[in-house]
């Protein structure tokens, strides 16, 4: 069973480790890592409350669009649940 | 190893980069001013910081190497890797500290290259200090984006059929490529495939040539 | 910076200096005794802004975030940091002297 996902497209100041160019795209859990410390609390010397992080996968088209070269090869980054929204599948895969 | 080799001489034998008699810089000053007060105050000592400078250079892609023709010639140290990394790079004697490691691994049709597109994360317990060109602002900017164009540049050049897989290392993992094992390989020792892997082919920036017979 | 426009890849490699090695040991040892965090030196590293990534190199941009994170956590104070640089930079012209001195 597939797990879609949006990652929030939301751009506030300060120290996040969610990249830019993938605020807003769609993917699909790769995996699940399991609980980490929130470095968004380390980074300013708190104590991180552990946060489930997982590997998200995106597709170069979902990234890039749909006329960018390979729109098949992907892209795995890993995201705090945080800054995930669970979906519906958006379109098949 | 001796910890008084550090003033002359860099681990391979030849003298570090004339740093120490060029003029001193404004960033140079802080680094031994901050050395300092941190033996002062305690925090560390001088033993302590040249036994880090040990360790950081007695680690190369060397233990990579290792671990991928462990791989290759291991089915089950292979499966473990694949499960779980840390665990099976720990097991081989390469401790490589609380990180999480993740071994994703090349097919005929896959070609996976790791990046860290927020800093430099790099598994440096397994392959030392990352290359300069890992950390510039090209790499960690086009390599998400066209992976296919950056490979090009270090002289991979992939079929249309194979999918790439970029990892973009945003946060606790580390990770290494396991290569495609070449062919004409198939009798070889452990220790003489290790001696073929590259450090850029367990980044995914360079692939394994078939080996020339003599 | 994923998927902004870049250059071909640099090619160039460096030996690291004493010094730069110097600068990796003590974040390591900084964080491993929990003084502050990676996420604390990346947090400081972009508040440098892009500027600093141009104009320093990466050990500069480094030293600079374990300074400020280690005031920040109040291992030594600005003031300290401030007499001991000119101490060092009293010592002589180049790395060597003032590191040794």
């Amino acid at each position: 069973m597939v797990e879609w996902v949006r990652v929030r497209a939301d751009m506030p100041p300060g120290h996040v480790r969610t990249p830019v160019y993938l605020r807003g795209k769609t993917g699909w859990v790769e995996r699940h890592l399991g609980p980490f410390p929130n470095p968004e609390a380390l980074a300013y010397g708190h104590d991180g409350t552990p946060t489930p992080l997982m590997r998200i996968r995106f597709t170069m088209s979902e990234i890039w669009g749909t006329d960018t070269a390979h729109p098949d090869d992907t892209v795995d980054a890993e995201i705090y649940a945080h800054w995930l929204e669970n979906i519906e599948q958006p379109h098949a895969p | 190893m001796p910890h008084d080799h550090h003033e002359n001489l860099s681990p391979s034998g030849h003298p570090y980069r004339a740093d120490n008699d060029h003029p001193l810089t404004y960033w140079q000053q802080m680094e031994i001013a901050i050395r300092e007060l941190l033996i002062e105050k305690g925090v560390t000592t001088a033993a302590e910081i040249n036994g880090q400078i040990d360790l950081m250079d007695s680690r190369s892609p060397a233990n990579g190497a290792a671990v991928v023709a462990r791989a290759w010639t291991d089915p089950a140290f292979r499966s473990a890797l694949l499960k779980d990394a840390s665990a099976a790079s720990k097991d081989m004697g390469f401790d490589i500290g609380p990180l999480r490691l993740i071994a994703v691994e090349n097919t005929p049709n896959i070609h996976n290259i790791i990046v860290c597109t927020l800093c430099s994360c790099y598994p440096r317990n397994l392959l030392g200090l990352p290359p300069d060109w890992y950390k510039s602002r090209a790499y960690r900017s086009r390599t998400v984006k066209e992976p296919r164009k950056v490979l090009a540049e270090f002289g991979v050049l992939l079929p249309p059929e194979t999918t790439v897989r970029v990892h973009d290392s945003t946060a606790d993992m580390r990770y290494i490529v396991i290569p495609n094992r070449p062919a004409g390989t198939e009798n070889w020792s452990e220790k003489a495939l290790a001696d073929l892997v590259t450090r850029d082919s367990m980044i995914g920036t360079g692939i394994i040539e078939a080996p020339q017979v003599p | 910076m994923g998927g902004s426009l870049a250059g071909p890849i640099p090619t160039d490699q460096h030996d690291f200096a004493l010094w730069e090695k110097r600068v990796d040991a003590l974040m390591v040892i900084c964080s491993g005794k929990g003084h502050f965090t990676v996420d604390g030196l990346r947090r400081v590293l972009e508040d440098m802004g892009p500027e600093a990534f141009e104009t320093m190199s990466y050990y500069e941009r480094w030293v600079a975030s374990i300074n400020q994170n280690l005031i920040e956590a109040g291992v030594y104070s600005t003031a300290e940091l401030a007499a001991r640089m000119s101490e060092v930079a009293a010592r002589g012209a180049t790395y060597g002297d003032a590191a040794d001195g």
